[in-house]
């Protein structure tokens, strides 16, 4: 990339304040995105992923302390007055969030949703709105769009919510969109068609994206990059089709196995990662993935591995151990 | 305006913050006025005080004195001590009218959320056809038919808890009649009569207490009120509510006529309801049988 | 949508007819004959006795109760003895006193609530939050007739802005009717506002905490539109219900502030009948009263529907 990036996460750390202690949710991360690319985030859940995209849209908890830089489009949305914040929001800043049925409103109509981010940012009136409205639904592929407008969330299918939340962020034709898990609550015939959904409107507006999810399968295909995240930090991050050519972390073979295989014999037994992920109020001397690491060694509990560069600046890894062998897969 | 702050919570379960907080100085500082004030209504005879019914019409209204520590009223009568034996005719209606709804209201409840059905149907559709009459209007109505008196006051009043009770007593019926305990004491053939007085009268108790202590405050306030207008207690007898219906007249010479008994009155009702409310809040048969 | 209507309108007919009943039973079983009270000193056994054939108090109580019930049903609540006014007359003449000042008093208690609520929510758990939380507790534990008083000794008595007693008609002096109604008015509010806070808070703070308006937020829609559209459209709901709860009370609840502050409302209609005696008069308000308090909880109900389209839907 020669031009700086949209979006620049900068040495960012989010700290959440509990009864039980300090919780480091987010711990130092750097990630870059450029414009019209698209990053894939990979982790379990608890490994911080949606904390980031909450500290990148600054809608952290109140008590949430964060450290670092986000730079986007040129400003840094940590130090931004609220105002400016508020105008970039929903504007050149779109998100989708896991659950349609919990991220609209249930008591205003879908029509309602819409038009109203049209009417904040682009200041339509009325009609100009409502046509507007009627053409997102119909590109995000919802029959009877102008019916829908009418009509309250409820009385939608899941799959058919996501897609109006979808049109609800892509709107005001933003920068950079963020979906955080878009088709976790979704039924698995739908999941691929929503998430082509979000390929195809991203590369048509060469729209920045970041892809949230804890499958690994998911971002195969669909990103440019993939960052790989545990316990709060990025343990690996690479070009997508070099990371599944080449991975080197452990976790990330583990995570890549763990997906369940259309031409697996019968019965094969799911491969799942043993042990938990680690409590974040406790933080582990040494690697975080060590307890459940099958290469661990001596030096694994003892230091915290960081970041180095593999065959390629672009591919890095955080690990004494990695798994250097060709050993991953075509994505 | 300035932008909302929101609290997106990452699944960790805050323990709600009053209930640490609410056994706090408040809440003993109102056991505390609890216990004075019954005490004072319940010794009023043997303290050393002045007559509250002895006129003395030279120094009617009078300022604090050595005589009158708390100044007379506008019949030359000790306040302090008036303020006291008004505490004692406050204090046993208050105290006695929700024994009433307590009891019965209690009873049924506990039956219509055991048995259900048709008796649980009629007692509710009762008691919300007893609701829509305005109470205030039917302790009036039968004070005014029936005589002034102490005992009428009290029986009225505490018919009118009846409803109250009673839903509180049938919510945690409702509540706890599911719990693996008293399904575990049918299985073992407990009659309906033990179940009802072994297993689930003393978890219904401890709610039905909280509330019993709300609605001492609140026949306070409503024996207050009726007295205020001459048509609660009868008179010569006074309550705080009457004294400060009497006061009244007063306000532009000596206005603590009537913010005496409404100070005492006001801190009264604020110690129940505080005490009440804690004991509410800590024993919602939700959270957990004992 | 009418099924709906039509399911909630069954369960009311029942509970009407039993709050007639029971008015009914309560105005006849009271002691005191009402033949000897109507002639009072003019009483002669004769008299009584005639009265009484002709008012037909010799008839069974079941009688009275189906005769009494069929001229209600047919507008006709009866005439008092007393002062010769139909019950219709005299309720009339009251009616708009008491709504007039339980209109105010509920917007004038929403007016300080929903504003605190919407604050406290917003900064929940801060030093504000907590002070006005705790004011609101300790705001419940005033019983109307102290605010009164307070409140006159404040205004009337030291300051002279406002008159503690009295009553002029809208018509005639449009002024006059609103500054005689806003001592009274202003101690049902005091006493309304805690309780709407209160619900109207904890309501918001759970809405607040809602993912959608997190999304609301992202999307960079101006604060006030969300807590005031987002935010509180949700909560309306119980805010609904509160208000119409409120109303059906205080329709009750003013008779201590009507009679404080000599307003010719219902409330004192009433106690004046007990005073008097009047049971005919006592009898129709009673009813209309009651009455009014079940229907406006069947409209509050509706109200409920007309807001959460998931319940008009049958989901929820």
């Amino acid at each position: 990339m020669s031009e700086p990036a949209l979006l620049s996460v900068e040495n960012v750390s989010v700290d959440l304040p509990t009864p039980r202690g300090n919780l480091r949710a987010v711990d130092h991360v750097d990630l870059k995105v450029g414009a019209g690319r698209t990053l894939g985030i990979v982790g379990e859940s608890g490994c911080g992923k949606t904390m980031l995209s909450r500290a990148v849209l600054q809608l952290l908890p109140k008590k949430a302390k964060l450290s670092g830089r986000v730079m986007f489009d040129g400003q840094d949305l940590v130090r931004l007055d609220p105002e400016r914040l508020r105008k970039l929001r929903g504007r050149s800043l779109a998100v989708v969030f896991q659950d349609p049925m919990t991220s609209l409103n249930p008591v205003l109509t879908i029509g309602t949703q819409l038009i109203e981010t049209l009417q904040e940012h682009l200041e339509l009136d009325g009609h100009a709105a409502k046509k507007r409205s009627v053409e997102l639904l119909a590109a995000v592929g919802i029959p009877a769009p102008e019916q829908r407008l009418t009509q309250y969330p409820h009385q939608l299918s899941g799959g058919m919510r996501q897609r109006v939340a979808i049109a609800i962020a892509l709107s005001c034709e933003p920068k950079l969109l963020i979906a955080d898990e878009p088709t976790t609550a979704l039924d698995v015939t739908i999941q691929a068609q929503i998430l082509d959904l979000l390929a195809r409107e991203q590369r048509r507006r060469h729209m920045a994206m970041i892809l949230i999810t804890h499958d690994l399968g998911v971002v195969a295909g669909r990103t440019n990059e993939v960052a790989v995240m545990y316990a709060g930090r990025v343990v690996e991050r690479a070009p997508t089709s070099a990371l599944f050519r080449n991975m080197h972390m452990p976790y990330t073979q583990a995570l890549l196995a763990a997906i369940p295989k259309i031409d697996a014999a019968p019965h094969t037994p799911l491969s799942a990662i043993s042990g938990r992920p680690p409590d974040p109020t406790r933080p582990i001397q040494g690697c975080s993935f060590s307890p459940r690491c099958r290469f661990a060694a001596g030096l694994c509990h003892r230091e915290k591995p960081v970041l180095t560069a593999a065959e390629s600046a672009a591919h890095q890894f955080a690990c004494f151990h990695p798994i250097l062998a060709a050993a991953g897969v075509t994505a | 305006m300035a932008t909302l702050e929101l609290a997106i919570d990452e699944g960790f379960a805050i323990a709600p913050v009053a209930r640490q907080r609410r056994l706090g100085p408040l809440f003993w500082a109102a056991i505390g006025w609890m216990i004075f004030i019954f005490v004072a209504a319940a010794l009023a005879n043997v303290l050393p005080l002045p007559s509250p019914t002895d006129m003395d019409m030279l120094e009617r209204r009078a300022p604090a004195s050595m005589l009158h520590w708390l100044g007379t009223d506008g019949l030359g009568r000790d306040e302090l001590s008036r303020l006291i034996f008004g505490a004692r005719i406050s204090l046993t209606v208050g105290l006695c009218a929700p024994v009433i709804g307590i009891t019965i209201g209690g009873a049924l409840g506990m039956l219509a959320g055991y048995f259900r059905g048709r008796f649980e149907t009629l007692v509710v559709g009762s008691m919300d056809v007893l609701l829509a009459f305005p109470p205030l209007i039917l302790a009036l109505a039968v004070t005014a038919y029936l005589g002034q008196s102490i005992l009428n006051l009290t029986c009225i009043l505490g018919v009118l808890g009846i409803p109250a009770f009673m839903r509180v007593a049938r919510a945690a019926t409702l509540t706890l009649a599911r719990r693996e305990f008293v399904i575990a004491a049918q299985a073992l053939g407990a009659s309906h009569a033990r179940i009802l007085l072994r297993e689930l009268l003393p978890n219904v108790f401890l709610p039905l207490l909280a509330f019993f202590l709300l609605g001492v405050a609140v026949t306070i306030v409503v024996e207050g009120a009726l007295s205020f207008l001459g048509l609660g207690v009868p008179p010569p007898i006074s309550s705080w509510g009457s004294m400060i219906g009497e006061g009244r007249e007063s306000l532009d010479v000596a206005p603590r006529l009537a913010f005496l008994p409404a100070i005492m009155m006001f801190l009264t009702v604020l110690s129940f309801n505080l005490v009440g409310d804690t004991l509410r809040a800590l024993t919602d048969p939700r959270q957990g049988a004992l | 949508m009418l099924g709906f209507i039509a399911r909630r309108f069954l369960y009311l007919v029942p509970v009407l007819v039993a709050v007639s009943l029971l008015t009914f039973l309560i105005a006849s079983l009271l002691p005191g004959d009402l033949a000897y009270v109507i002639l009072g000193d003019q009483a002669t056994p004769e008299k009584v006795e005639a009265l009484r054939h002709d008012m037909g108090l010799d008839q069974p109580i079941w009688w009275r109760y189906i005769s009494w019930l069929g001229h209600v049903l047919e507008g006709d609540f009866g005439r008092s003895f007393r002062t010769g006014q139909t019950v219709l007359q005299a309720v009339s003449e009251r009616l708009p006193v008491s709504l007039e000042l339980m209109f105010l008093a509920e917007i004038l208690g929403l007016a300080i609530g929903v504003p605190l609520a919407i604050a406290c929510a917003v900064r929940s758990g801060s030093a504000f939050d907590r002070f006005m939380t705790g004011s609101a507790f300790g705001m419940l534990s005033v019983p109307t007739f102290l605010s009164a008083i307070l409140l006159i000794y404040l205004f009337a008595v030291q300051l002279h802005w406002l008159p503690a007693t009295g009553y002029v008609p809208f018509e005639e002096n449009p002024i006059d009717n609103l500054r005689f109604f806003v001592l009274p008015a202003l101690t049902l509010a005091l006493a309304e506002w805690p309780g709407i806070m209160r619900v109207l808070r904890s309501d918001m703070i759970a809405t607040l905490q809602e993912d959608y308006i997190a999304l609301a937020k992202a999307k960079g829609l101006k604060a006030s539109r969300i807590l005031f559209v987002h935010a509180l459209k949700p909560s309306s709901l119980t805010l609904i219900t509160i208000t119409g709860i409120n109303i059906g009370r205080l329709i009750g609840g003013a008779l201590i502030v009507e009679t404080i502050f000599a307003l010719p409302g219902i409330g004192r209609l009433l106690v004046g009948a007990i005073y008097t005696r009047d049971l005919i008069i006592l009898q129709g308000v009673v009813l209309f009263v009651a009455g009014g308090f079940v229907l406006m909880n069947f409209i509050v109900d509706m109200l409920y529907a007309v807001l959460d389209p998931r319940i008009r839907h049958g989901h929820a």
